[in-house]
């Protein structure tokens, strides 16, 4: 029994963190170029809203998640526009974002609120994998975006670590001075980081839409996209550890949900405050910085760049 | 110099922005931002002109409307002065909205208890208990920060929904009033609970208040040495810590005061408006005072009008909602407004010049826009 | 302008380039000429112009005005890119390095090499051109790892990979130390000796003299002569380019040292990174003294002012101030003891910049400037109007924020508050960094007046003449120790040199280190 209850919470962790996955991944590539891209809540949910909304339309989950992820590149070129080339202050301009597309996807959702989606993506059992025991249930027994995440994550560290184009990327977050010294744009290279990051959270956001909670539902997101940005720091901007702690919060989401099942008197208000507070709880430990850990921030996080100021 | 063939434009900054340039442009963001939400609305079927109007009688426009924007420029005075208070050194106070339901969990927890309490010391109680309430929840980020250097920024937003949670849980359990059959609503106030309107206005006397806050907090900053400190510490935390002030203790002291000043937002809110405690008591008005803060450059004198021009904003959105029309696109529309503002700031602080570039006889390579701009720079 | 026999191509020119910042014309009108196979000094002092025209050429700065030829035709040079592509390579005094990147990655960054790193074959690719550039640390190696020395290697490594045939080089030998100075010489003249151009931006005049074959000099934004090295002298180029004879000789009267007001024994602290910077360092200083301290920069200096000035906590060790343990004591109380501190950076740490002078003559004497919770900001204006005819400080308005005030007059400022109030003991760390010639006189006179008056001063430096000119004795630190003293009367260069790049006083001189 107790085993079971184990393995259908993982299962759940899986499927609730992979949205925490896609946002953070999206994060670390913005903030590896140096850009701290706080309005991920809004893109995620502008993900949400558009990927449901061309769903309903086309009846293809698939486009919806493509829609979903332009409409996050969308707002992120905002940003970009706003902090890169207007070089606007970073954390007033993600707050502005987010506050702006609660707004706009509250509006443009309006109709839909509480309305079935006519299809959406269902879990699929992957031939093999699936009967690896234990592990099998818990990874190989998911819909096909959280399968997307499998080769996503890696093929992003990959890009990040291993070739030319993320070199130039982390360049440009450590030291951009450096990258325009070596003939990189440092403008260019910001505006790709963070239209991309966008797009991851924009994906992450349709996850929520149309595959883990199949609705529209206003502010659906509830905070991840807040939740992804501490990840991000959880996991020393590596989409690697990334991976491993949106499974560890989604599991912890996902726990709280199961505790009611086997019949523990604890309110639902307060089970959902859990994540929020495991958030704020994992964020504590890890300020007590290793060397480790303040070496893995990128040293321009947050400053704009412009060449002929000091 | 006029742009021409074979100029193009630079940025230069300037070495002290001027002040009549900074209103300029805010003026203009304001306008920009309507338009370009008009253009959205139109684009998506709805007339701007309808909305518009609904917006400004639903505002300024009516004498209904007008005191209905007072009442709520009187919260987001209070979240704004949070923010402001906080920015002074640099904190990035976006609890402002968990700080404000935490007061208003205050002071509600205060009428509650002693509802046959004389008026005068019932509403003083539940200012203390609003002001405890916010403090409370401003101090565990503020301490987080100071002794343990966890940035305040995610936690402060986290512990909004964990405060909207917490309210939620009391208006659905032990505060519920059993008459409205399982709505998250808490029981009515008693009468001394109430604060008594001004004159025979719909005002209530809560905007003294306010307005005490913001001419205090303004005089704190400017005139104490403890604001003279806090702003050092601010401007150059490495000065404050070299000049020996405090920067952990400063930096809980102001988190202290910036969530008692959202707190009392929240009691002024329950005792003043809503008269009972329920679920959705704010409309984001701690999301709306940063952006008030923002735009009034974070002087807690200046973000009294702000506050009056943003209240007017989401009193609008009530109006939407009764002819059927989204409040969302008020939520929107303050979002574009701080855009445009955000967009105009690069003008405030650069001067563009248009200039001829390095060698004019060298056609191959196109005049780009450029981005490069000069400081102070002391050649060497 | 002079001219040798042999025949001699340039390989650029700069003709009338302008460089206009807000407030201060730059470079006015200059002209240079470059050529192949010469290294050539660019002298001047701080704020001569001559970072801002080699921005120019490496094509950071674009000029107002003028033009720039590369083997006589015309090139615009509108980013770095361009002047990079042109075989134009630039090292800055801060370095253009990722810290967290391998030697290898910073060398190719940019470079159109595969777009696949693999570790090894990149490191392979650079090898051969590390021994050229004289770098020693493995190219799989951290920049954070590496000695600042070393570091300039990497920089010189990065051009030589993207075959530059101009170097440029921004006071290089700031962060060396006297032996790796020599070494880095070696190399720059076989560089020129392959037929490409060393550009030497310094203001020390030996340096100058003993590497370059022609100097040019540029004051106050203008160009004032270029000589041939071999036909001039120190005291002629001094002559131009501070526009009068100056003194070479030391100020320092003869003084008598009291007792000891400043003991400082086995201290330890941590840099800001957490790793360990001071490592057990131990010094005292007099009533009445100046205690130079040598080193190249990120041996442990800055963390050791901040852990006495109270801003850094001790890890371990003491330190007494007129035999009072204070090693746990917080800022303020160091400063109400008597220690006054003049940090390295200015505007960082002295001085707020976004504030007026009022607000930060204040700074550290907020209990004598307030009347119960409220400011008295009058008494505080007064001050300040003092202070400022006293020292001589020159602004626009006692209102203006101090960032808009030039080096000297901030430093001026700075030193003016710290002194006023009337110290015991002294920290000043690089008082006259930046500091033009006539700023840095006056300095040193208010250091050698409070010597004078009996105040012990302990002189942090990268200056081995300053030091020389002002120290009673000369401490040297390297890796958090203190690795040797020498009394100013019997110093010599060689022997602070070694003990800089970690040769102990004792130990047996070892060939000087770098290639």
């Amino acid at each position: 029994m107790s085993s079971e209850l184990i393995i259908t919470i993982f299962v759940a962790g899986i499927a609730a963190g992979t949205t925490l996955v896609f946002a953070a991944v999206g994060e670390i590539i913005a903030e590896r170029s140096g850009v701290l891209n706080l309005g991920v809540e809004g893109m995620m949910l502008a993900g949400a809203v558009t990927g449901f909304l061309v769903n309903r339309q086309v009846r293809a989950p698939w486009l919806g998640v493509a829609a979903g992820i332009s409409a996050g590149a969308t707002l992120a070129l905002l940003l970009a526009v706003l902090v890169v080339s207007f070089k606007a202050n970073q954390v007033v301009t993600g707050l502005a974002l987010v506050i702006f597309a609660i707004g706009m996807t509250g509006y443009l959702g309006e109709s839909v609120v509480g309305v079935p989606p006519p299809v959406t993506f269902n879990r699929i059992a992957l031939p093999g994998l699936s009967d690896i025991p234990v592990l099998g249930r818990i990874f190989f027994v998911q819909d096909a975006l959280v399968y997307l995440s499998y080769v996503l994550v890696p093929a992003t560290w990959w890009i990040l670590f291993r070739t030319r184009t993320g070199l130039n990327l982390r360049s440009v977050g450590e030291s951009p001075e450096t990258a325009d010294a070596a003939g990189l744009s440092v403008t260019g290279t910001r505006y790709a980081a963070v239209v991309i990051g966008g797009a991851f959270a924009g994906l992450a956001g349709a996850y929520l839409s149309l595959a883990r909670a199949p609705s529209w539902v206003p502010n659906m997101t509830a905070g991840r996209g807040w939740i992804a940005i501490a990840l991000v720091i959880f996991a020393t901007w590596s989409p690697l550890r990334a991976a491993l702690g949106g499974y560890l919060f989604g599991s912890v989401e996902a726990l709280g949900f199961r505790l009611q099942t086997v019949g523990l008197e604890v309110s639902t208000f307060f089970i959902a405050m859990m994540p929020y507070l495991f958030t704020i709880v994992v964020l504590v430990l890890i300020s007590r910085g290793s060397v480790q850990r303040r070496l893995a921030a990128p040293s321009a996080l947050g400053n704009a760049y412009l060449r002929e100021e000091r | 110099m006029k742009p021409a063939g074979g100029l193009r434009p630079r940025l230069v900054k300037r070495l002290l922005p001027s002040r009549r340039i900074r209103v300029a442009v805010r003026l203009i963001a304001l306008l920009g931002a309507f338009a370009v939400a008009g253009i959205f609305l139109q684009a998506t079927g709805r007339g701007a002109g309808a909305v518009y109007r609904a917006m400004w009688t639903g505002s300024f426009g009516s004498p209904y409307g007008q005191a209905q924007t007072i009442l709520a420029a009187i919260p987001l005075i209070f979240t704004a002065l949070a923010v402001a208070v906080a920015f002074r050194m640099l904190l990035w106070n976006i609890g402002a909205e968990g700080q404000f339901y935490i007061g208003a969990f205050g002071a509600t927890a205060v009428a509650y208890s002693a509802p046959d309490w004389p008026r005068w010391l019932l509403l003083a109680a539940m200012v203390v208990g609003g002001l405890v309430g916010g403090a409370l929840w401003g101090l565990i980020p503020g301490a987080l920060r100071a002794f343990f250097g966890t940035n305040e920024i995610v936690p402060t937003l986290l512990l909004n929904y964990v405060a909207i949670l917490l309210v939620d849980y009391m208006v659905n359990g032990p505060w519920t009033d059993p008459a409205t059959l399982g709505f998250p609503l808490g029981k009515p106030f008693s009468e001394s609970a109430i604060l008594p309107l001004v004159g025979n206005t719909a005002i209530h006397s809560g905007i003294y208040l306010a307005l005490a806050a913001a001419l205090s907090v303004s005089m704190v900053l400017s005139r104490t040495a403890w604001g003279y400190k806090i702003k050092v510490i601010g401007s150059n935390a490495r000065a404050a810590s070299y000049a020996g002030f405090s920067i952990p203790r400063n930096m809980v002291a102001v988190m202290l005061l910036s969530g008692a000043l959202a707190g009392l937002g929240g009691m002024v809110e329950v005792s003043g408006v809503v008269h009972k405690i329920q679920a959705n008591i704010s409309p984001g008005f701690g999301y709306t005072g940063i952006i008030v803060a923002t735009l009034a450059r974070f002087s807690p004198i200046y973000l009294v009008p702000m506050a009056v021009l943003f209240g007017a904003l989401v009193v609008s959105g009530t109006e939407l909602q009764t002819l059927g029309l989204p409040s969302d696109i008020v939520l929107m529309l303050q979002g574009v407004i701080l855009f445009f503002a955000l967009a105009g700031e690069l003008f405030v602080n650069y001067r563009l010049v248009w200039r001829a570039g390095t060698v004019s006889d060298h056609p191959s390579t196109p005049a780009p826009v450029s981005n490069r701009a000069a400081d102070l720079e002391q050649a060497g | 302008m002079p001219r040798g026999g042999a025949p001699v191509t340039s390989a650029i020119e700069l003709r009338g380039i302008v460089k206009r910042f807000p407030g201060v014309v730059a470079n006015s009108n200059i002209d240079l000429e470059l050529r192949h196979g010469e290294v050539h000094a660019l002298l001047g002092e701080n704020g001569a112009g001559k970072s801002t025209l080699m921005s120019v050429l490496a094509g950071i700065y674009q000029p107002d005005a003028g033009s720039i030829l590369i083997d006589g035709e015309p090139i615009a040079l509108r980013s770095p890119r361009d002047a990079i592509q042109a075989g134009i390579a630039m090292v800055h005094q801060h370095f253009r390095l990722v810290k967290p990147f391998t030697v290898a990655e910073n060398v190719l960054l940019g470079a159109r090499t595969s777009w696949l790193l693999s570790p090894g074959r990149l490191e392979a690719e650079v090898a051969d051109l590390a021994q050229q550039a004289g770098l020693k640390a493995s190219p799989s190696a951290r920049i954070w790892q590496l000695s600042v020395g070393e570091q300039q290697r990497v920089e010189i490594l990065k051009a030589l990979y993207r075959k530059a045939r101009v170097l440029i080089l921004d006071e290089p030998t700031a962060v060396l130390t006297p032996q790796e100075a020599e070494a880095l010489f070696v190399t720059l003249r076989s560089m020129a000796a392959d037929g490409r151009t060393v550009v030497f931006v310094s203001h020390k005049l030996s340096e100058v003299m003993s590497v370059a074959d022609r100097i040019t000099v540029l004051r106050g934004g203008k160009h004032v002569g270029t000589l041939e090295t071999a036909s001039t002298d120190e005291h002629r180029l001094a002559h131009l380019m501070v526009g009068r004879d100056i003194a070479f000789e030391s100020a320092r009267a003869p003084g008598e040292a009291g007792e000891i007001v400043l003991r400082v024994d086995d201290l330890h602290a941590l840099s800001d990174l957490g790793l360990p910077a001071v490592r057990g360092a131990s010094l005292s200083v007099r009533a009445g003294e100046i205690l130079g301290l040598a080193g190249v920069a990120g041996n442990g200096q800055r963390e050791l002012a901040e852990a006495l000035a109270g801003t850094r906590p001790p890890t371990r060790g003491r330190i007494e101030l007129y035999g009072a343990d204070l090693t746990r004591a917080s800022a303020r109380r160091r400063i109400e003891a008597g220690l006054a501190y003049v940090p390295e950076d200015r505007l960082g740490t002295g001085l707020v910049g976004a504030m007026d002078a009022t607000a930060n003559v204040m700074l550290k004497s907020l209990s004598k400037h307030r009347r119960g919770p409220l400011l008295d900001y009058r008494s505080a204006a007064r001050r300040t109007k003092d202070l400022v005819e006293q020292f001589g400080i020159k602004m626009s308005s006692l209102d203006a924020p101090v960032r808009l005030m030039s080096g000297g007059n901030l430093q001026k400022l700075l030193l003016a508050r710290e002194l006023s109030s009337s110290p015991r003991v002294v920290i000043a760390a690089h008082p006259t960094a930046g500091l033009d010639v006539g700023a840095t006189e006056a300095v040193h006179e208010l250091l050698l007046e409070q010597r004078a008056s009996g105040v012990g001063i302990l002189l942090i430096s990268e200056d081995l003449d300053e030091l020389l000119m002002l120290s009673d004795r000369i401490a040297v630190m390297y890796e958090g120790e203190i690795a040797g003293e020498v009394s100013a009367d019997d110093a010599d260069l060689e022997r602070i040199g070694l003990m800089m790049g970690g040769t102990g006083a004792d130990a047996p001189p070892m060939a000087a280190g770098g290639g």
